[in-house]
């Protein structure tokens, strides 16, 4: 068994040793995989899986780590060895050669200063024996391997003028060029779009039918996992929690993390056949899990009250000039925002979704009036705020919050977390001076954190309970409207899942409108009552949660569904025709607006555009 | 409330100011530089009291000796004691060196701040107008203030300030180029918070740890040029136990009684010393960039 294993760790700790303390990142870990087959680790920030994996590269000694216990054995092309026991000059053999390592920004991994041919012919050129031409005629027909259509051309391209998706393919071009006989890949697609990363996951597969190798496959999506895994490897606090094929995980998971894991991801077509959005059934990670009939103990999230939409949106536009040049003349413009029309009720959460470069997040900035628009109106509540001006203008910030992605990033560091969240009450003077300290312990306890937090410092919270914090302080103001952009895409999946459940649980109380900006159409499934899906700017189709989920019409909002991974084995597609192509760019000529027509009613409240938009005719 | 599924753990709980000092004791050489510094003040701040003569009462009896029990650092041409003109002197250095660097960084942090934060029109008018004070070497600009403002220890502290705002205006500047675009202040503008209030409460905080880096080494070259321009008779007048103009005074004895520019020569030296050392392990405790965790 043991011989036939492309590599085996057996117990294997790693330590890192600061000043003060010793942290034992990985704890007697074990686990082997076998030429062809593809084990996933799974687990949650901190659970030591990055961790894992360059132990084996033995690069965990630059982070000042160590492996302390246990062994890995590595069965390469010229026999057997024990990595940890290699000195690091041995190492240097073993890295790239026989061993190849993928990571998630394939940005830093690549050096903006040589062309892409350069590095992979350097690449190649390390580990064999052969002349620049050769070498340059190898990086072609690894780009060729790696389907990168016009490789040629690409070759003598710089990694800034390639899209995430292909200089990731770039990267695995590079890795694969000496025929490893283990790829890791570590978070490989998670900074890429979904069907970008449709697309890397199934040439990682093909490439490694062709080239017959072993690969660790590291991420946190289960979505992920059950698409590319034979076996998976679930870890927690650096420990193995339980490991087995990709079925049993998913069908009959026996460790109450593992259960808990999979309870919280969300799943697309979950809520098929309902008519409203309902929250997540969750499971206590340590024992005491409900049983299956349990699951499902929340009502549907029936908040939507009154016809007349409190926040009408008509025709917005909003573009960004391009200057180049000496006399910065206008070379070009993003169309970010074209001609969006929606309407928005009192307890209704719309969600617009969309892909990186949509327009998305420019839509909720210009809501939020931090993005001057070009043209057209919003009305709250009949009254277009976007002609305020001055006191009256932050008057109505009160009224619409923004809740941004990065929730530490949106707080002072410097400021504690209950000034952050009294800064809105003391800006508009809500409560005497005498009450604020009440309004943010109440606040706080609305979100579920304790009164003591509010003296603690923003370092000191985890990304989970920084969220709660943002939305304590957007609730500060009371306001009608809050604006998330993908407020929960840098979350684990089970806080993910409490923190959208919030959400739900304030818009129940306060009769919240919700847009929900964000990539993920699983989560969006979740919470909205409605849904917009985005391309180039434009508002392709929208109409009920039910309607665009169970109904597509438009081409992109297909694709966009087609393309994201199911969290479940059986689900999973593996020879689903590859989606072909790059996401459309939104940059146009100068005086060149792109073709807006007016959306087409198919059904009641639902709307396609039927007009040619990019690649979609 | 709501059900609590994972545990998530917070990270250790360290205060700000702990933080700091941790980092900062790690620096040996800069804790030596502030032992030295604490020393200084104590000593100008007690002077009355610590020093052992009169440091403008001359005795003819005692003029020109060399160093003794009686007289630490000797004495000058009137008999008067060097040592208790530095210690006096100590006085006069550190008050020109720091109330010279706080308005100087005062104005340039304010200029720095409001001109990164506008842009545009307000950005270019401040930062050509820092430009074109830059572009003097600073002893002269200090000399043609004086020359407008007349010479004496108060129009010194005024032409240093002058000279001092432009490294601090690009030096706020550069930070709040950074910070009005860090996601916080997007965040409170959503809240509505004014503009004025942003620069005060999440910009310049943020822009503290560069100033007062900055700030502590300021303090040691506007010593030096405070001292440079009582040199020329430009500052402090006789007979101001001033050390740049206790050097004038012992530059014709120079082959004659070393000690009259040695030890206030050397006084410059270490103070000056000092403040760089010690804003160095300032730099090092309090850079973001040279932190680990």
């Amino acid at each position: 068994m043991t011989s036939t294993n492309i590599i085996d760790v057996r117990n294997i700790s790693v330590e890192f040793r600061g000043e003060e303390d010793t942290f034992r990142a990985v704890r007697n870990l074990s686990f082997a995989i076998a030429p062809g087959e593809t084990l996933a680790v799974v687990g949650e920030s901190g659970s030591g899986k990055s961790v894992t994996s360059l132990a084996i590269m033995r690069l965990i000694e630059f982070g000042g780590g160590r492996i302390v216990d246990g062994k890995i054995t590595f069965n390469g092309q010229s026999g057997s060895r024990v990595l940890s026991d290699q000195s690091m000059r041995q190492m240097e053999a073993v890295r790239g050669n026989d061993i190849a390592m993928i990571f998630q920004e394939p940005m830093t991994s690549l050096n903006p200063v040589f062309t892409v041919g350069q590095q992979i012919a350097e690449a190649v050129r390390l580990h064999q024996n052969c002349s620049d031409a050769e070498a340059r005629a190898e990086a072609l027909r690894m780009l060729e391997k790696v389907r990168i259509p016009d490789a040629r051309r690409i070759l003598d391209r710089h990694p800034h003028q390639l899209s995430g998706g292909m200089r990731q393919r770039v990267m695995i071009a590079m890795a694969l060029s000496c025929k490893p006989r283990l790829l890791i890949a570590d978070e490989p697609t998670t900074a890429l779009d979904v069907t970008i990363q449709a697309q890397i996951l199934k040439l990682i597969r093909l490439l490694q039918e062709e080239m017959g190798m072993a690969v660790l496959f590291i991420t946190h999506d289960m979505g992920v996992v059950a698409e590319v895994a034979d076996r998976v490897l679930v870890m927690r606090h650096g420990e193995k929690v339980e490991e087995g094929t990709v079925e049993e995980i998913f069908d009959a998971p026996q460790h109450p993390y593992t259960k808990a894991l999979l309870a919280a991801v969300p799943r697309l077509g979950a809520l098929q056949g309902q008519d409203l959005p309902r929250r997540f059934p969750l499971l206590k990670a340590d024992g005491d899990h409900r049983d299956a009939s349990g699951y499902d103990h929340h009502p549907p999230q029936d908040t939507v009250t009154g016809d007349a939409p409190i926040l009408q949106v008509r025709d917005l536009v909003t573009r960004f000039d391009i200057r180049k040049g000496l006399l910065s003349r206008v070379t070009g413009r993003v169309h970010a925002v074209e001609h969006v029309n929606f309407d928005l009720r009192r307890g209704e959460t719309l969600a617009l979704v969309g892909e990186s470069g949509c327009g998305k997040s420019t839509t909720g900035r210009t809501l939020m009036m931090l993005q001057e628009p070009n043209g057209g109106q919003v009305l709250y509540k009949g009254k277009d705020i976007l002609s305020l001006r001055g006191a009256e203008r932050q008057e109505m910030r009160r009224k619409i919050q923004y809740v941004f992605q990065d929730p530490y990033a949106s707080l002072d560091p410097r400021l504690t977390v209950g000034f952050s969240i009294a800064e809105p009450l003391l800006t508009h003077k809500l409560v005497k001076p005498s009450e604020v300290q009440d309004r943010v312990v109440q606040l706080l306890r609305d979100v579920g954190l304790q009164p003591e937090h509010a003296r603690r410092y923003p370092h000191q919270f985890s990304g989970g309970q920084r969220q709660r914090i943002c939305i304590a302080r957007a609730l500060a103001g009371d306001p009608d409207i809050l604006i998330t952009d993908e407020a929960v895409a840098a979350l684990d999946v089970s806080i993910q899942a409490q923190v959208v459940n919030l959400m739900m649980e304030l818009q129940e109380q306060r009769g919240l409108s919700f847009i929900f900006i964000s990539h993920d159409m699983a989560v969006v499934e979740r919470v909205s009552h409605r849904v917009a899906v985005m391309y180039l700017g434009q508002i392709v189709e929208i109409g009920s949660r039910r309607q665009v989920f169970e109904n597509p019409q438009h081409p992109y909002t297909r694709r966009l569904l087609s393309a994201v991974p199911i969290a479940s084995p059986e689900g999973r597609n593996r020879n689903r025709p590859l989606i072909e192509g790059e996401i459309a760019s939104p940059v146009r000529a100068p005086n060149d607006p792109p073709l807006v027509a007016p959306l087409v009613e198919v059904e009641a409240g639902h709307h396609v555009a039927r007009h040619p938009i990019g690649d979609f005719s | 409330m709501t059900t609590t599924v994972l545990v998530e753990p917070a990270e250790q709980m360290r205060k700000p100011l702990a933080e700091f000092w941790r980092r900062f004791r790690r620096q040996k050489v800069a804790l030596v530089a502030l032992a030295f510094l604490v020393l200084l003040v104590g000593v100008a701040a007690l002077a009355p009291w610590v020093a052992p003569y009169d440091p403008a009462a001359p005795d003819y009896n005692a003029v020109l000796q060399g160093p003794s029990a009686a007289h630490w650092a000797g004495t000058d041409t009137y008999g008067r004691d060097i040592f208790s003109r530095i210690i006096w002197g100590a006085r006069i250095s550190l008050a020109v060196g720091f109330l010279s660097v706080t308005l100087g960084a005062l104005g340039g942090v304010s200029l720095g701040i409001i001109a990164g934060y506008y842009g545009g029109l307000v950005d270019s008018a401040v930062m050509r107008l820092c430009d074109l004070l830059l572009a003097f070497p600073g002893i002269l600009l200090a000399i043609a203030v004086i020359a407008v403002l007349g010479p004496g220890i108060t129009n010194v502290i005024y032409a240093v300030a002058i000279f001092s705002i432009p490294v601090f205006a690009r030096l706020a500047r550069g930070t709040t180029l950074q910070l009005k675009r860090t996601v916080y202040v997007d965040a409170a503008r959503a809240i509505g918070v004014s503009n004025t209030t942003i620069m005060l409460r999440h910009i310049l905080p943020g822009t503290l740890p560069n100033v007062i880096v900055y700030f502590s080494m300021r303090i040691g070259t506007s010593i030096l040029t405070a001292a440079a321009l009582s040199f020329i008779g430009l500052g402090a007048q006789p007979p101001s136990p001033e050390w740049g103009a206790m050097l004038a005074d012992g530059r014709t004895y120079m082959g004659v009684a070393d000690h009259l520019t040695l030890f206030p020569g050397l006084a410059i030296f270490l103070t000056v010393l000092g403040f760089n050392l010690f804003g160095d392990g300032l730099r090092d405790a309090l850079d973001p960039k040279l932190r680990s965790s």
